[in-house]
């Protein structure tokens, strides 16, 4: 059988793009092409499809591929129907509420205005915490660069990820709760975790190794 | 010109329309011949009463007042509607009762996720005949109706609601702590389910059933290793083996012992169904032998539905394929 077990996995490009083909190195695929081509997506002699880490659980849910790797900070965000069998342990990274250093912004901004303005990459999960903890958020979507929202008045606080804290300090912003720690995680399209189960389970096999 | 409709609703036009004119009846002909009579229940119900079958009316997604106020919601499945029929119109029947169904239900969409608010169920509910019986009666009647549709390589995933609590009791996993357990499988998240039964620090015996237990799945194989703790519901899934092969259909099963739908009556057999040619779910059902109890008629009973549209793409898909096939 091939490394792949002749299934079609979706692989983030991206911060775990890396650690994601050392895994496949140690389950005997041959990533050098992957590791060569910047443009080509698709691999399908080694049944490899690269996509952006958010774009995973959107294959997989829609049977494009039958697993995929991704982090749990997409799947905490999106929440797609897809199974989540494995915890690999890599990518580890925490999802926090930071706010500029030494001011009191959010508590100001509760204690004044009733609700505080976080923005973030993850409205879900922003959302979903402060809800849990009983304050009002005013949930601002930004696409990218989130760390630059307190500094020019777009928010008091943002959510985001964080692996070592070093873009949170360059922006001059420090950690205030921290919601959920994330790592990479291996997911499966409902339908192939049955039609395809002892090929699945192969390779989980292997990768629990 | 832009004139919206609701996300998850859709016009279909005639070269469509006809094809799916086509599946419902291949399925009704199968279904009128295994004896099934088809019913049709009103598109909107009052919420109060399909509160009485499962306490989110089956998940309602859209509501509304009637001119006295009252809160009317469409139906979001059929079989509630019917349990209703069967304890008010057929109080005295003698049962089995035999149904079918050809009728939209409705559900709340999220947008941009390919979800239909509005959807043609096709399906049976068989009432009065207890599992396995009755579950393998509705199993080979969906299997020959999908198989005269032209779903060459369909299969069935037959899990039972009543497994994993049983589990949970077996291994005295206090009350408390179940509703989680419950919810993480719900969810499919297996990670999350191992977490949680670390963090009850079980005998290593149990702690390994409940880890394992929910990723067993393929052939009747996988039903020797969850013996024991989960025995009854086990030897029912054994005996509606046995019965599918009498009847010539066991291949078409797929044994899944973390199987759990949504849907809050299911009581014992849940069914859900595939087809490789696409990566969702055609359909689902199972054995809710208290539901038409709760309407005032104890009767077990069991149902599967079919979503058409869905049946309509894998048929599509299959065809494509064959045909790629075909061609090299």
């Amino acid at each position: 059988m091939s490394p792949n077990e002749g299934l079609t996995i979706a692989i983030p490009r991206g911060a775990l793009f890396a650690e994601t083909l050392d895994l496949l190195d140690e389950l005997g695929f041959d990533t050098a092409e992957v590791r060569a081509n910047d443009r080509k997506l698709v691999f399908p002699e080694l049944g490899l499809v690269t996509t952006r880490p958010s774009d995973v659980p959107t294959y997989v849910e829609r049977g494009a591929a039958d697993i995929g790797i991704t982090g749990k900070d997409v799947l905490l965000e999106q929440e797609r129907e897809v199974y989540e069998l494995l915890d690999l342990g890599y990518g580890r990274c925490t999802m926090v509420v930071a706010a500029r250093e030494g001011d009191d912004a959010i508590e100001e901004s509760l204690r004044r205005l009733g609700t505080v303005r976080v923005a973030t990459k993850y409205p879900r999960i922003a959302a979903r915490h402060f809800a849990e903890t009983g304050r009002h958020a005013e949930i601002v979507e930004v696409k990218g660069s989130v760390e630059i929202a307190p500094l020019v008045g777009l928010a008091d606080a943002i959510v985001d990820l964080t692996a070592t804290g070093a873009t949170l300090r360059e922006n001059r912003l420090e950690v205030r709760e921290e919601i959920v720690v994330c790592t990479a995680r291996l997911i499966a399209n409902p339908v192939a975790h049955k039609l395809k189960a002892a090929r699945i389970d192969a390779l989980m096999e292997r990768l629990r190794r | 010109m832009i004139h919206p409709i609701p996300p998850g609703t859709r016009d279909v036009l005639p070269d469509e329309m006809s094809d799916l004119r086509a599946i419902s009846s291949t399925l009704r002909e199968t279904f009128d011949a295994a004896g099934y009579g088809e019913v049709r229940t009103p598109s909107m119900e009052y919420e109060e009463v399909l509160r009485i079958g499962d306490e989110r009316a089956a998940g309602a997604g859209f509501r509304l007042f009637d001119g006295q106020g009252r809160v009317l919601v469409l139906r979001s499945d059929n079989t509630i509607p019917i349990a209703r029929v069967v304890a008010t119109r057929y109080r005295d029947a003698e049962p089995p009762l035999r149904f079918s169904y050809f009728a939209h239900a409705y559900r709340a969409v999220e947008p941009g996720r390919g979800q239909t608010a509005e959807f043609l169920q096709a399906g049976i509910e068989l009432i009065g005949v207890p599992g396995p019986e009755g579950d393998a009666e509705i199993v080979t009647v969906v299997v020959r109706a999908l198989e005269a549709v032209g779903l060459e390589h369909h299969r069935i995933g037959i899990g039972d609601a009543s497994l994993y609590p049983a589990l949970l009791e077996a291994f005295g996993v206090p009350e408390g702590e179940r509703r989680p357990l419950l919810e993480e499988l719900a969810e499919r998240d297996l990670v999350g389910l191992e977490r949680r039964v670390e963090a009850l620090g079980l005998p290593e015996e149990a702690r390994d059933a409940l880890v394992t237990v929910p990723g067993l799945r393929g052939g009747p194989e996988v039903l020797e290793r969850a013996d024991g703790a989960a025995a009854e519901a086990v030897a029912g899934l054994r005996a509606c083996y046995e019965l599918l092969a009498e009847r010539g259909v066991a291949d078409r099963v797929i044994f899944d012992l973390g199987l759990v739908r949504e849907l809050g009556y299911y009581t014992g057999a849940i069914f859900e169904v595939y087809d490789p040619a696409v990566g969702f779910t055609l359909g689902g059902g199972g054995r809710y032998d208290e539901l038409c109890g709760r309407f005032g008629r104890d009767l077990p009973a069991c149902g599967l539905a079919l979503d058409v549209q869905r049946v309509h793409v894998a048929q599509t898909a299959e065809e494509r394929d064959r045909t790629w096939a075909v061609r090299g």
